[in-house]
Protein backbone atom coordinates (compact mmCIF):
# COMPACT_ATOMS: atom_id res chain seq x y z
CA UNK A 1 0.00 0.00 0.00
CA UNK A 2 1.21 3.48 -0.81
CA UNK A 3 -0.14 6.77 0.52
CA UNK A 4 0.67 10.07 -1.16
CA UNK A 5 -0.35 13.56 -0.06
CA UNK A 6 -3.06 14.33 2.50
CA UNK A 7 -4.95 11.12 2.97
CA UNK A 8 -7.23 10.23 5.90
CA UNK A 9 -7.39 6.48 6.51
CA UNK A 10 -9.66 6.42 9.53
CA UNK A 11 -12.60 8.73 9.95
CA UNK A 12 -14.06 9.46 13.38
CA UNK A 13 -16.98 6.99 13.67
CA UNK A 14 -19.36 9.61 15.05
CA UNK A 15 -19.14 11.72 11.91
CA UNK A 16 -21.62 11.54 9.03
CA UNK A 17 -20.79 10.17 5.61
CA UNK A 18 -22.44 8.95 2.44
CA UNK A 19 -21.08 6.40 -0.02
CA UNK A 20 -22.39 5.24 -3.40
CA UNK A 21 -21.24 2.22 -5.40
CA UNK A 22 -21.39 1.75 -9.17
CA UNK A 23 -20.70 -1.15 -11.45
CA UNK A 24 -19.17 0.76 -14.35
CA UNK A 25 -19.25 -2.09 -16.82
CA UNK A 26 -23.05 -2.42 -16.64
CA UNK A 27 -23.80 0.41 -19.09
CA UNK A 28 -21.50 1.92 -21.77
CA UNK A 29 -19.52 4.92 -20.51
CA UNK A 30 -21.13 7.36 -22.93
CA UNK A 31 -24.63 6.54 -21.73
CA UNK A 32 -23.89 6.87 -18.07
CA UNK A 33 -21.70 9.99 -18.35
CA UNK A 34 -24.49 12.32 -17.26
CA UNK A 35 -24.91 10.13 -14.19
CA UNK A 36 -21.56 11.48 -12.92
CA UNK A 37 -22.91 15.00 -12.57
CA UNK A 38 -26.25 13.84 -11.20
CA UNK A 39 -24.50 11.71 -8.56
CA UNK A 40 -22.19 14.60 -7.71
CA UNK A 41 -25.19 16.90 -7.18
CA UNK A 42 -26.87 14.22 -5.12
CA UNK A 43 -24.03 13.82 -2.65
CA UNK A 44 -23.49 17.59 -2.55
CA UNK A 45 -27.14 18.12 -1.74
CA UNK A 46 -27.04 15.46 0.93
CA UNK A 47 -23.79 16.85 2.33
CA UNK A 48 -25.45 20.17 3.15
CA UNK A 49 -27.70 18.33 5.63
CA UNK A 50 -24.53 17.53 7.65
CA UNK A 51 -23.65 21.20 7.98
CA UNK A 52 -24.42 22.92 11.26
CA UNK A 53 -25.70 25.97 9.39
CA UNK A 54 -29.06 27.66 9.50
CA UNK A 55 -30.65 28.13 6.09
CA UNK A 56 -33.06 30.79 7.35
CA UNK A 57 -30.11 33.13 7.80
CA UNK A 58 -29.19 34.81 4.47
CA UNK A 59 -25.42 34.76 5.08
CA UNK A 60 -25.42 31.11 6.14
CA UNK A 61 -27.67 30.19 3.24
CA UNK A 62 -25.12 31.70 0.87
CA UNK A 63 -22.45 29.57 2.56
CA UNK A 64 -24.60 26.46 2.12
CA UNK A 65 -25.00 27.23 -1.59
CA UNK A 66 -21.26 27.74 -1.98
CA UNK A 67 -20.46 24.49 -0.17
CA UNK A 68 -22.91 22.62 -2.33
CA UNK A 69 -21.41 24.02 -5.50
CA UNK A 70 -17.85 23.22 -4.37
CA UNK A 71 -18.73 19.64 -3.39
CA UNK A 72 -20.59 19.17 -6.71
CA UNK A 73 -17.62 20.38 -8.71
CA UNK A 74 -15.05 18.27 -6.88
CA UNK A 75 -17.28 15.18 -6.76
CA UNK A 76 -18.04 15.37 -10.48
CA UNK A 77 -14.35 15.67 -11.36
CA UNK A 78 -13.41 12.73 -9.15
CA UNK A 79 -16.17 10.58 -10.52
CA UNK A 80 -15.37 11.51 -14.13
CA UNK A 81 -11.75 10.48 -13.58
CA UNK A 82 -12.73 7.30 -11.77
CA UNK A 83 -15.05 6.27 -14.61
CA UNK A 84 -12.67 7.30 -17.36
CA UNK A 85 -9.60 5.53 -15.99
CA UNK A 86 -11.29 2.56 -14.33
CA UNK A 87 -9.60 -0.65 -15.44
CA UNK A 88 -12.58 -2.49 -16.85
CA UNK A 89 -10.86 -5.85 -17.20
CA UNK A 90 -10.50 -5.99 -13.42
CA UNK A 91 -14.32 -5.92 -13.11
CA UNK A 92 -14.30 -3.97 -9.88
CA UNK A 93 -16.81 -1.46 -8.64
CA UNK A 94 -16.33 2.27 -8.37
CA UNK A 95 -16.95 3.69 -4.92
CA UNK A 96 -17.59 7.31 -4.36
CA UNK A 97 -18.74 9.46 -1.48
CA UNK A 98 -18.37 12.27 0.98
CA UNK A 99 -17.41 12.54 4.64
CA UNK A 100 -18.02 15.46 6.88
CA UNK A 101 -15.35 16.68 9.30
CA UNK A 102 -16.16 19.61 11.52
CA UNK A 103 -14.12 21.03 14.31
CA UNK A 104 -13.13 24.68 14.11
CA UNK A 105 -13.66 24.64 10.38
CA UNK A 106 -16.10 22.62 8.31
CA UNK A 107 -14.46 20.22 5.89
CA UNK A 108 -15.92 18.15 3.10
CA UNK A 109 -13.86 15.08 2.23
CA UNK A 110 -14.82 13.73 -1.17
CA UNK A 111 -13.31 10.49 -2.39
CA UNK A 112 -13.51 8.04 -5.29
CA UNK A 113 -12.04 4.54 -5.55
CA UNK A 114 -11.47 2.74 -8.83
CA UNK A 115 -9.14 0.16 -10.32
CA UNK A 116 -6.28 1.13 -12.62
CA UNK A 117 -3.75 -0.76 -14.70
CA UNK A 118 -0.08 -0.78 -13.75
CA UNK A 119 0.63 1.50 -16.69
CA UNK A 120 -1.96 4.07 -15.60
CA UNK A 121 -0.68 3.92 -12.04
CA UNK A 122 2.81 4.82 -13.20
CA UNK A 123 1.50 7.83 -15.12
CA UNK A 124 -0.64 9.00 -12.23
CA UNK A 125 2.19 8.65 -9.74
CA UNK A 126 4.45 10.67 -11.98
CA UNK A 127 1.80 13.37 -12.22
CA UNK A 128 1.32 13.42 -8.42
CA UNK A 129 5.03 13.93 -7.82
CA UNK A 130 5.08 16.71 -10.38
CA UNK A 131 2.09 18.28 -8.65
CA UNK A 132 3.84 18.28 -5.28
CA UNK A 133 7.06 19.73 -6.62
CA UNK A 134 5.53 22.52 -8.74
CA UNK A 135 3.57 25.70 -8.26
CA UNK A 136 0.01 24.57 -9.08
CA UNK A 137 -0.98 27.91 -10.69
CA UNK A 138 2.05 27.70 -12.95
CA UNK A 139 1.41 24.05 -13.74
CA UNK A 140 -2.21 24.80 -14.66
CA UNK A 141 -1.16 27.58 -17.03
CA UNK A 142 1.43 25.28 -18.63
CA UNK A 143 -1.09 22.46 -18.99
CA UNK A 144 -3.60 24.66 -20.76
CA UNK A 145 -1.04 26.46 -22.91
CA UNK A 146 0.55 23.18 -23.94
CA UNK A 147 -2.76 21.73 -24.96
CA UNK A 148 -4.09 24.93 -26.57
CA UNK A 149 -3.50 23.65 -30.07
CA UNK A 150 -4.25 20.05 -29.37
CA UNK A 151 -7.88 19.47 -28.54
CA UNK A 152 -7.76 15.69 -28.49
CA UNK A 153 -5.42 15.01 -25.65
CA UNK A 154 -7.53 12.99 -23.23
CA UNK A 155 -4.61 12.35 -20.92
CA UNK A 156 -4.22 15.95 -19.79
CA UNK A 157 -7.81 16.37 -18.65
CA UNK A 158 -7.45 14.35 -15.45
CA UNK A 159 -4.66 16.64 -14.32
CA UNK A 160 -6.61 19.78 -15.10
CA UNK A 161 -9.51 18.76 -12.90
CA UNK A 162 -7.15 18.15 -9.98
CA UNK A 163 -5.34 21.43 -10.60
CA UNK A 164 -8.55 23.48 -10.64
CA UNK A 165 -9.51 21.93 -7.28
CA UNK A 166 -6.23 23.11 -5.77
CA UNK A 167 -6.19 26.53 -7.39
CA UNK A 168 -9.84 27.53 -7.27
CA UNK A 169 -11.09 25.55 -4.25
CA UNK A 170 -7.91 25.46 -2.10
CA UNK A 171 -8.27 21.69 -1.97
CA UNK A 172 -5.89 19.30 -0.24
CA UNK A 173 -5.34 16.11 -2.26
CA UNK A 174 -4.26 12.64 -1.29
CA UNK A 175 -4.07 9.16 -2.82
CA UNK A 176 -3.97 5.58 -1.67
CA UNK A 177 -2.74 2.80 -3.97
CA UNK A 178 -3.37 -0.83 -3.15
CA UNK A 179 -2.02 -3.69 -5.18
CA UNK A 180 -4.50 -6.43 -6.09
CA UNK A 181 -3.86 -9.87 -7.56
CA UNK A 182 -6.89 -11.58 -9.06
CA UNK A 183 -5.98 -14.88 -10.73
CA UNK A 184 -3.37 -14.04 -13.33
CA UNK A 185 -4.26 -10.39 -13.29
CA UNK A 186 -2.49 -7.68 -11.32
CA UNK A 187 -3.86 -4.21 -10.96
CA UNK A 188 -4.26 -1.42 -8.41
CA UNK A 189 -7.13 0.11 -6.52
CA UNK A 190 -6.62 3.85 -6.25
CA UNK A 191 -8.54 6.11 -3.90
CA UNK A 192 -8.33 9.82 -4.59
CA UNK A 193 -9.31 12.00 -1.64
CA UNK A 194 -10.02 15.71 -1.76
CA UNK A 195 -10.52 17.91 1.30
CA UNK A 196 -12.11 21.30 0.95
CA UNK A 197 -13.03 23.80 3.61
CA UNK A 198 -16.64 24.85 3.20
CA UNK B 1 -22.85 34.61 -39.03
CA UNK B 2 -26.40 33.43 -38.59
CA UNK B 3 -28.13 32.49 -35.37
CA UNK B 4 -26.95 29.07 -34.28
CA UNK B 5 -28.02 26.79 -31.48
CA UNK B 6 -26.44 23.69 -29.95
CA UNK B 7 -28.67 21.84 -27.57
CA UNK B 8 -28.00 18.91 -25.26
CA UNK B 9 -29.95 17.18 -22.52
CA UNK B 10 -29.18 19.80 -19.87
CA UNK B 11 -27.75 22.73 -21.78
CA UNK B 12 -28.18 25.18 -24.63
CA UNK B 13 -25.42 27.16 -26.32
CA UNK B 14 -26.78 29.79 -28.66
CA UNK B 15 -25.21 32.46 -30.83
CA UNK B 16 -27.13 35.73 -30.98
CA UNK B 17 -25.91 37.59 -34.08
CA UNK B 18 -27.59 40.88 -33.03
CA UNK B 19 -25.38 41.17 -29.96
CA UNK B 20 -22.49 39.05 -31.22
CA UNK B 21 -23.00 37.08 -28.08
CA UNK B 22 -22.75 33.35 -27.34
CA UNK B 23 -25.18 32.51 -24.54
CA UNK B 24 -24.60 29.44 -22.37
CA UNK B 25 -27.46 28.06 -20.30
CA UNK B 26 -27.99 25.07 -18.03
CA UNK B 27 -25.34 22.58 -16.92
CA UNK B 28 -22.40 21.43 -19.02
CA UNK B 29 -20.25 18.42 -18.18
CA UNK B 30 -19.37 16.77 -21.46
CA UNK B 31 -16.82 13.95 -21.55
CA UNK B 32 -13.78 15.69 -23.01
CA UNK B 33 -12.28 17.81 -25.79
CA UNK B 34 -13.95 15.77 -28.51
CA UNK B 35 -17.41 16.12 -27.01
CA UNK B 36 -16.84 19.85 -26.60
CA UNK B 37 -15.66 20.37 -30.17
CA UNK B 38 -19.07 21.50 -31.60
CA UNK B 39 -19.20 24.29 -29.01
CA UNK B 40 -15.59 25.21 -29.60
CA UNK B 41 -16.24 25.30 -33.35
CA UNK B 42 -19.20 27.63 -32.81
CA UNK B 43 -16.98 30.02 -30.81
CA UNK B 44 -14.22 29.78 -33.42
CA UNK B 45 -16.68 30.53 -36.22
CA UNK B 46 -17.74 33.75 -34.48
CA UNK B 47 -14.10 34.76 -33.93
CA UNK B 48 -13.25 33.87 -37.53
CA UNK B 49 -15.26 36.90 -38.68
CA UNK B 50 -13.06 39.15 -36.54
CA UNK B 51 -15.85 41.23 -34.98
CA UNK B 52 -14.80 44.24 -32.88
CA UNK B 53 -16.70 42.89 -29.89
CA UNK B 54 -17.62 39.39 -28.88
CA UNK B 55 -19.41 38.34 -25.72
CA UNK B 56 -19.60 35.00 -23.96
CA UNK B 57 -22.51 35.09 -21.55
CA UNK B 58 -22.27 32.50 -18.77
CA UNK B 59 -24.84 34.12 -16.44
CA UNK B 60 -27.22 31.20 -16.78
CA UNK B 61 -24.62 28.45 -16.82
CA UNK B 62 -24.96 26.80 -13.44
CA UNK B 63 -22.36 24.07 -13.83
CA UNK B 64 -19.22 23.60 -15.92
CA UNK B 65 -16.71 20.76 -15.53
CA UNK B 66 -12.95 21.12 -15.92
CA UNK B 67 -13.09 19.89 -19.53
CA UNK B 68 -15.47 22.76 -20.27
CA UNK B 69 -13.30 25.27 -18.42
CA UNK B 70 -10.35 23.96 -20.40
CA UNK B 71 -12.22 24.31 -23.72
CA UNK B 72 -13.09 27.95 -22.93
CA UNK B 73 -9.53 28.65 -21.74
CA UNK B 74 -8.11 27.35 -24.99
CA UNK B 75 -10.53 29.47 -26.99
CA UNK B 76 -9.52 32.53 -24.96
CA UNK B 77 -5.81 31.79 -25.59
CA UNK B 78 -6.54 31.56 -29.30
CA UNK B 79 -7.79 35.14 -29.23
CA UNK B 80 -4.29 36.43 -28.48
CA UNK B 81 -3.71 36.12 -32.20
CA UNK B 82 -6.85 38.09 -33.03
CA UNK B 83 -5.98 41.40 -31.46
CA UNK B 84 -8.90 43.25 -33.10
CA UNK B 85 -11.50 41.38 -31.06
CA UNK B 86 -12.50 42.70 -27.64
CA UNK B 87 -13.82 39.72 -25.72
CA UNK B 88 -16.20 40.18 -22.79
CA UNK B 89 -17.18 37.35 -20.49
CA UNK B 90 -20.34 37.84 -18.44
CA UNK B 91 -20.65 35.97 -15.17
CA UNK B 92 -22.97 35.92 -12.20
CA UNK B 93 -22.37 36.63 -8.51
CA UNK B 94 -25.13 34.17 -7.76
CA UNK B 95 -23.33 31.19 -9.27
CA UNK B 96 -20.53 30.10 -6.93
CA UNK B 97 -18.26 28.33 -9.48
CA UNK B 98 -18.06 31.49 -11.55
CA UNK B 99 -16.71 33.56 -8.67
CA UNK B 100 -14.00 30.94 -8.17
CA UNK B 101 -12.97 30.09 -11.69
CA UNK B 102 -13.75 32.91 -14.14
CA UNK B 103 -10.82 35.09 -13.02
CA UNK B 104 -8.48 32.51 -14.56
CA UNK B 105 -9.51 33.55 -18.06
CA UNK B 106 -7.95 36.97 -17.52
CA UNK B 107 -4.60 35.33 -16.85
CA UNK B 108 -4.70 33.83 -20.33
CA UNK B 109 -5.84 37.03 -22.02
CA UNK B 110 -5.14 40.18 -19.98
CA UNK B 111 -7.24 42.38 -22.30
CA UNK B 112 -10.33 40.33 -21.57
CA UNK B 113 -13.24 42.16 -19.93
CA UNK B 114 -14.79 40.17 -17.14
CA UNK B 115 -18.12 41.42 -15.83
CA UNK B 116 -19.45 39.53 -12.84
CA UNK B 117 -22.70 40.95 -11.48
Amino acid sequence: MLILGDFIQQFPPERDSLELTFTPTSVPLKRRWRNNRLSAHFIADYFTTFLPLDDSDAEQQRRIQESKSAVSYVANELLENAMKYNYEEAQTQVKFGVHFLGNESLIAVVFATNSISAQRREKLEKFIHKLFSSDPEQLYMEHIEKGANDCHDEEESCGLGLLTMINDYKAKLGWKFEEVAKGEMEFYMVTTMVQIEV
Amino acid sequence: MERKRIEGTDYVVEFDPGKNCVNFRGELSLGGPQEYSPIRELLEAVAEEEPENMTINLRELHFLNSSGISMLSKFVIGLRKRKKIQLTILGSEEIPWQKKSLKNFQKFLPGLKLEIS
